[in-house]
């Protein structure tokens, strides 16, 4: 595939924006306070948000580097989106349902029920902000790289517009826009993925066993690509990942937000049930689509290069498989697709951090509780503004490195500091602030540390010859080390703050249970 | 307040919402973790039995179990909700209702 301008997905990417433009400008006009930027005045219903959160985890990443990777490996690529699916009914049997009854914008919201205020939300805003920035990251470099490729476009324009559009989104039409983007954009990937497996199996008379027949006659590891390989190797990195992906899942700011779009607890649960389907069927999908690409590209010159690689890397496998069963048609919406991908994600996680500075760092850390609705708005915009900049920037910062282990790093922080705070503030009476601060805390450093020291960062980033922490995944450790911090911290704390905090226990449990006393979606 | 809050805590409805939702998450929760796990664990320590194929083709064990897991959760969510809408919500709507404007 060359550089060259691809005007069918320049045509389709272009009636995407003037869509969701439109949408922002719709939107726009009901910004009129906090809970509709942060929440979508909680108005959004169960089925809309199912596909929203689809749409949020449906990331560029999961679409083109989980299709790479079973076009790679084979089976391995299952590994992974088995993980990411596997924390759903996790966050919808123990989180969803408290999470909506107790909180309003953020999940600080919900472990500052009853813990100190500032040293709690100051936390969960590192958290927040250290999971947004990583994944962030990775996705702008991304972006910047894919579109590169699709659209012949100029790596820095490409980061340039993609920032640009989100803050737009994301300013104007705050969690209203984002969701609908979002939502509108799921609905295409969904559609555009459905499309590509069918023509894959079309092929195949609808039979899988011919389709894995000819994708284990063309990749030159044969049987091999339909059983664990090496991607894997010992159990604790078996562990140690299951972990992450599991529980980093319920921890990711992004998509615990969407919980407060919609108006109760009943419509949260149903919210994960969809969500959870449309994730699953997706994943099966990114299945057949990279052992289509596998029976379809390899063997055929014209999308391989000279050592017989995949032009443009595996990541490139599902887009590749488009142009060879659908021609520039599908090849221009298919690249189309993605580019919208990417544009809702970083917008659903921009907003995540602003609402981290502004509800969390400022309103109730800054000025202490007291700011004032127009106020806290405007905060929020001008956080917006500050995390698309910072965005474009470092997206252009990082252009030549590798961010690979970006997405990674990010779910483990929200394993071990996000969850284990949110959790343990939902079903711990002896949970205290000391407690939560020192257990976080030290949660979110281990992490940080064991990847920085681990084959990943010391060894691929920084070029040393051998890791000082031998595993990829930190989550077994940085998790225990949370956990046991939180759990030690608290129940050694004998003060008077924890004192009334164990006390508030009783009443936030029933609360979370009931929906007495929740915050309710405002009337339009 | 406090007083009206505590009478419904000790309501029946309360206990029985308590009882059947805790049984239900914390059981689903536990399936799912050990169906997860047990998958994970299969992978590190014994990664030969999923390469066994599935009659004479070429569906290997591991593929077969791998989507099963995928329906697995789903299935979960779905028995979940199911549960929540036939059982739940009528019970915490009684309780709502008693609440009156306490909600």
């Amino acid at each position: 595939m060359s550089a060259d301008v691809n005007i069918t997905a320049i045509t389709m990417f272009s009636i995407f924006v003037l869509m969701t433009l439109f949408i922002t400008y719709w939107a726009a006009k009901k910004m009129t306070d906090t809970k509709s930027f942060y929440s979508a005045g909680g108005n959004i219903t169960g089925f809309q948000n199912g596909l929203a959160i689809a749409g949020d985890y449906m990331s560029a990443a999961s679409f083109l580097g989980i299709s790479g990777l079973v076009f790679a490996v084979g089976f391995d690529g299952l590994i992974y989106s088995i993980g990411f699916l596997v924390g759903w009914p996790i966050v919808l049997l123990l989180i969803a349902e408290p999470l909506r009854n107790l909180g309003k914008f953020t999940f600080a919201d919900v472990a500052c029920y009853r813990l100190q205020q500032k040293p709690t939300r100051i936390l969960a805003a590192c958290g927040t902000l250290g999971t947004v920035a990583l994944y962030l990251i990775a996705q702008m470099v991304g972006a910047g790289k894919l579109i590169e490729i699709l659209f012949g476009l100029d790596y820095m324009y490409a980061v340039l517009i993609v920032g640009v559009l989100m803050m737009v989104y994301v300013t104007f039409g705050g969690m209203i826009a984002t969701t609908w983007v979002q939502i509108i954009k799921a609905c295409l990937l969904l559609f555009g993925a459905t499309i590509l497996a069918v023509l894959v199996l079309v092929h195949f008379d609808f039979n899988m066993e011919l389709l894995f027949g000819a994708a284990i006659e063309k990749h030159a590891n044969g049987e091999i690509i339909m059983a664990p390989g090496g991607l894997v190797s010992d159990p604790i990195s078996a562990i140690s990942l299951g972990l992450a992906l599991m529980f980093g899942t319920a921890g990711l700011p992004h998509i615990l937000m969407r919980f407060f779009t919609v108006p109760d607890a009943k419509q949260a649960h149903k919210s994960v049930f969809y969500a959870t389907g449309f994730i699953g069927y997706f994943y099966i999908l990114t299945f057949i689509i990279g052992f289509g690409a596998i029976a379809f590209l390899l063997g055929n010159p014209d999308f391989l290069d000279g050592e017989g690689k995949l032009i443009g890397g595996n990541n490139m496998a599902a887009i590749q498989l488009s142009e060879a069963l659908g021609g520039d048609l599908m090849l221009g919406f298919i690249s189309a697709v993605a580019f919208a991908t990417i544009l809702a994600v970083v917008s659903g996680l921009t907003l995540a951090g602003a609402s981290a500075i502004s509800h969390d760092l400022y309103a109730n850390v800054f000025a202490g509780g007291k700011l004032d609705e127009k106020k806290e708005l405007r905060i929020s915009r001008y956080a917006t503004i500050g995390l698309g900049i910072a965005a474009i920037v470092l997206g252009i910062v990082f252009e030549q490195q590798n961010v690979a282990f970006m997405v990674g790093l990010a779910f483990a922080i929200a394993a071990s500091s996000n969850f284990p705070i949110l959790f343990l503030s939902m079903y711990w009476k002896k949970l205290t602030t000391r407690g939560a601060v020192v257990g976080g805390s030290a949660g979110l450093l281990t992490a940080v540390i064991l990847v920085i020291i681990g084959p990943i960062v010391w060894v691929d980033v920084f070029g040393n010859d051998t890791p000082i922490f031998p595993y990829k995944y930190p989550a077994l450790f940085s998790m225990t080390v949370a956990f046991v911090g939180v759990w030690l911290f608290s129940i050694t704390d004998k003060s008077e703050t924890a004192k009334e905090e164990r006390a508030k226990f009783e009443a936030q449990y029933f609360r979370s249970q009931t929906g007495i006393g929740a915050e309710k979606s405002s009337k339009h | 307040m406090d007083e009206r809050i505590e009478e419904l805590k000790n309501s029946d409805e309360y206990k029985q919402l308590i009882a059947i939702r805790s049984k239900a998450k914390w059981s689903l929760a536990l399936l799912m973790l050990v169906v997860y796990y047990g998958f994970v664990l299969v992978i590190a320590f014994k990664p030969e039995i999923f390469a066994i194929k599935i009659g004479d083709g070429h569906t290997s064990l591991g593929i077969a179990v791998g989507f099963g897991v995928i329906l697995f959760s789903f299935l979960i969510t779905g028995v979940y909700v199911q549960k929540a809408n036939k059982v739940l919500e009528p019970l915490t709507e009684k309780l709502h209702e008693k609440a009156g404007d306490l909600v």
